[in-house]
């Protein structure tokens, strides 16, 4: 029997979370004075959390690793959030946001919270517009929306390629309002080293101030974890270089069940990697393949001539090129979902028609989008009979106003102009579906420790949905957990404020203080980098894009001999007890060589092609992932009992009342 | 290319600072400015030498982590990029790089190239935000129209990162033009309107407290900053300071 109890509130979908909202325990104001709760990452949903909960009277602290809350991660996110609102009139409702994030997920999350997740995304537009977030607008002064992939209606609201930056920014206005008031105490340049429990509950955290290398101890009634993905180890990736899973793998080694570790998203348009040396990723936003055209060259010999320097894009007649997504998938066309488009370019490339000197890239291609805006433009302006020339000026302006900071940062990157010759681009790794498993309240399986946003698993099942993201972050913050976390709390009015003097924090202190000393006692023969950049390449050519038995096999072995070799030869310098930003680095890496063992068991135990888990022995003749419901319907939960190898897997059935399993077609 | 670097190195806050030189081969035009860094310290490191250290995170120009002195100019001689966005092919084969931090006494040096800027997270604290709880219930976003043109500008203002470059650039490090973004996204929409006076004076107090100098409009802000950011953010901060000093 399964110990995982999801604690799903009875009756029908669309009433369940009022149901649970009115039947749960509350704390009253005065009581919430006396309560202290600890939220460590600002990004979305731990800065929207943190707010909140100081808000209703809770006394909160923040840690970060950056050097202010407004620096997490979310604020990278481009392309837009999604809501429910229908303000375009084009048949959109809760229901259809739940059923495509379900299906878009290949029916591999919980139904309840997904389809809670639709019904609070209204709120949060509401919210942003309160808190002064400058969304794009209509010039009729209304709010503009844009399409995402996956999906037939247009509920993605926007700040031009910088959503993320405004939400998070309004979520960090939130929170100065309250560390203003005294409610939050903001510790910045600090991580989370460790999860402390007493009595088998979540009371407090032991974490390095990054400046000083102190290590100090922190208490409270609960803990939220809002510490982001663990995309960071496959070392290139488009998360920040700080992004890592130290938090959230401390938690599962004090008892917080990993979920899904091998549901990984890779986004279909990144810019390609130029070079050995380079050190991160960037995404192109989704939002580009609104008007872009994804195609390669249809014969061979151009896609050599194009990887050799003899031959341009702009050379190749329409008729040579191949909309690769335009042929296989009609319906959706250039939106189909992340994972299908990035699968298709793997696929065009590894047949040989890849651009490039590398023949690792594929075009995104504006010049269609250019002339039809322009057409449409010099209509509009009184031009009936405009030459070619002014066309493609007036589309570039076009194209320009809707993606302008985008081109921009293209060109600084790859000294191209991708208004004149198609961007190249190909997939890189971007988001993890997988994270610590979560109940319907959000709580993992550590009484009083919560997970939140990409740090948690529970929404996005095997692929996430372009907007998601941020939507899924600022639900769980803003609507969700402070809410439920006063379910749990309500048992603690009279526990008074949690000591640090007790055995408990002093144990966890020390096994901290030991780790670090481990790392400084290593040979000194190989670089941080060094062990992270071999653990990439191991992840991304094993459990990457696609995975098979025997590489999969190969991976954990890899993975454990490295780690052993980690250990033993690891290279530090500085001191423990000073800002030293290699030790920061390697005690994020020591953890990733944990984490890559237990992602790659779970791709091995995963016998079925399912969203961004590609197995090559599951697929359809024509290539689409083949899933396995009867066998597979489930959340793979992995109880940490010693090395991530001998993980003890958990299931929670998936239980689909509201929306009927299908094979997902985008064809 | 080959890259002779000469980079402030500094043990801590109070220790005294110093210029130390660097030679580097091997550097690719393609590289960013913060890889060419990666280089040195894995060289460093090698040698059992402390690597230089510096702020840096999402390395695509949006999180503001980065900064760096490049030759005398915020984030080095390319306009509108950060640091960590600024590519190699900027330099020459045999160039002499100067790196230094950030300088300004509101911006004390941590270690090296790292500086503390929580000067600027205080002056959000004084007033940087819309006084609404989070209920699920306020009014719908549609309720208020807001004027395309104004709602661009709130945009263009709020895509301020913080990185500092604006103080770094001024001859007397005022933080006018990144507080003023903050003042000016506000003061253009509605929602902002109702503590508009309270939250300019409250947020000049602070920079002032902070110890930022005052501005003499030389505009140097405006040319380095990263994002662009108009100096009619300044403009705009000046009148709605006035008018929130006359109201009382």
């Amino acid at each position: 029997m399964s110990v995982l109890e999801s604690k799903i509130p009875e009756g029908p979908i669309e009433k369940k979370w009022t149901k649970h909202k009115n039947e749960i325990n509350l704390v009253n104001p005065a009581n919430k004075r006396n309560i202290d709760i600890i939220v460590v990452g600002t990004g979305l949903a731990g800065g929207s959390a943190a707010a909140t909960f100081a808000e209703l009277g809770y006394n909160v602290k923040t840690f970060c690793y950056q050097d202010s809350p407004r620096r997490a991660h979310s604020i990278a996110a481009q392309g837009g959030i999604n809501a429910s609102k229908n303000y375009q009139g084009d048949g959109d409702s809760d229901y259809r946001l739940f059923y495509d994030t379900v299906k878009g997920g290949d029916y591999r999350s919980r139904e309840a919270n997904v389809y809670r997740l639709a019904e609070v995304s209204g709120n949060i537009i509401d919210q942003c517009v309160a808190q002064g977030v400058p969304f794009a607008r209509e010039y009729g002064g209304l709010l503009d929306n844009r399409s995402f992939g996956g999906v037939l209606v247009s509920r993605t609201f926007y700040a031009k390629g910088q959503t993320g930056q405004q939400l998070l920014l309004g979520a960090y206005s939130a929170m100065n309002r309250q560390i203003n008031r005294g409610k939050i105490q903001a510790f910045n340049r600090h991580e989370m080293m460790d999860l402390v429990l007493v009595d088998g509950k979540a009371r407090g955290i032991i974490a390095r101030d990054l400046i000083s290398g102190e290590i100090e101890r922190h208490s409270a009634h609960a803990v939220v974890l809002a510490s982001g993905g663990y995309g960071n180890v496959f070392y290139l990736s488009t998360n920040a270089m700080g992004s890592n899973v130290m938090a959230a793998w401390r938690a599962h080694k004090k008892g917080a069940f990993f979920a899904n570790p091998c549901f990984t998203q890779i986004h279909p348009t990144c810019i390609p990697v130029s070079g050995d040396l380079q050190s991160k990723l960037t995404l192109m936003s989704e939002s580009l393949r609104n008007d872009g055209r994804i195609w390669v060259p249809k014969n061979k010999k151009d896609a050599e001539a194009i990887r050799e320097g003899k031959l341009k894009p702009t050379e190749i007649d329409e008729d040579d090129r191949d909309y690769y997504l335009e042929r296989r998938y009609p319906a959706f066309g250039n939106l189909v979902p992340r994972d299908v488009a990035s699968r298709a370019a793997k696929e065009r490339c590894d047949e040989g028609y890849g651009v490039n000197k590398t023949g690792q890239a594929v075009y995104l291609d504006f010049k269609a989008a250019i002339e039809r805006y322009g057409k449409e433009k010099a209509f509009t302006s009184g031009h009936k009979n405009p030459s070619k020339e002014e066309i493609i000026k007036l589309g570039e302006e076009v194209v320009e106003s809707k993606y302008g900071n985008l081109f921009e940062m293209y060109e600084k990157i790859t000294d191209q102009n991708p208004y004149k010759t198609p961007m190249m681009i190909f997939p890189a790794v971007h988001y993890t579906m997988g994270g610590l498993w979560v109940d319907y309240n959000l709580m993992t399986t550590i009484p009083g420790c919560y997970a939140a946003g990409e740090a948690n698993f529970s929404d996005h099942g095997a692929n996430r949905l372009g907007a998601s993201a941020l939507m899924q972050g600022l639900a769980d913050g803003y609507f969700v957990l402070p809410y439920t976390i006063g379910d749990y709390l309500a048992d603690d009015i009279r526990t008074g404020s949690i000591p640090t003097d007790t055995e408990e924090f002093e144990t966890a202190e020390k096994e901290v203080k030991e780790r670090i000393q481990k790392l400084f006692n290593a040979n000194g023969k190989n670089p941080v980098d060094y062990y992270h950049k071999k653990l990439g390449k191991i992840m991304w050519n094993k459990c990457g894009m696609s995975r098979n038995e025997k590489e999969l096999k190969e991976a954990m072995d890899e993975i454990k001999e490295l780690r052993e070799d980690f250990w033993a030869n690891v290279k530090l310098t500085g001191k423990a007890e000073a800002k030293n930003q290699e030790l920061e680095k390697a005690g994020r890496v020591a953890d990733f060589l944990e984490l890559g063992e237990l992602f790659a068991k779970d791709a091995l135990e995963r016998n079925e092609s399912c969203g961004g888990h590609f197995r090559e022995e599951y697929q359809t003749e024509d290539g689409e992932a083949l899933r396995d419901d009867e066998n597979y319907r489930f959340v793979s939960a992995w109880e940490y009992v010693g090395n991530p190898r001998d993980a003890k897997l958990h299931k929670e059935q998936l239980e689909f009342e509201n929306i009927e399993l299908k094979t997902r077609s985008y064809k | 290319m080959k890259l002779k670097l000469k980079i402030w190195r500094q043990e801590d806050a109070s220790a005294k600072g110093g210029f130390q030189n660097y030679d580097v081969d091997g550097i690719d035009g393609d590289m960013s400015f913060l890889e060419m860094l990666d280089v040195v310290n894995n060289d460093l490191i090698n040698e059992g030498e402390e690597p230089i250290e510096f702020d840096h995170d999402c390395r695509e120009g949006i999180c503001g982590s980065c900064s760096l002195q490049i030759n005398g100019e915020p984030h080095g001689p390319d306009r509108l990029v950060t640091t960590c966005q600024l590519h190699m092919r900027k330099f020459n084969d045999g160039d002499e790089i100067v790196i230094e931090p950030f300088r300004a006494t509101a911006f004390p040096v941590i270690k090296d190239l790292v500086i503390d800027r929580s000067s600027f997270d205080r002056i959000q604290h004084a007033g940087g935000y819309i006084s609404v709880n989070t209920s699920g219930n306020t009014q719908d976003a549609n309720s208020i129209p807001i004027e395309k043109e104004n709602a661009d500008d709130a945009f263009y203002a709020a895509t301020c990162i913080g990185c500092g470059a604006c103080v770094a650039a001024c001859k007397n490090a005022s933080a006018m033009l990144f507080t003023s973004a903050k003042v000016s996204q506000f003061a253009l929409l509605p929602q902002g309107e109702i503590e508009a006076h309270e939250r300019v004076l409250n947020m000049v107090h602070q920079m002032d407290k902070e110890g930022f100098g005052n501005c003499t409009n030389t505009g140097a802000c405006e040319i380095e900053c990263p994002k662009g950011i108009s100096l009619e953010n300044i403009a705009r901060m000046n009148r709605e300071y006035l008018g929130a000093s006359v109201a009382g």
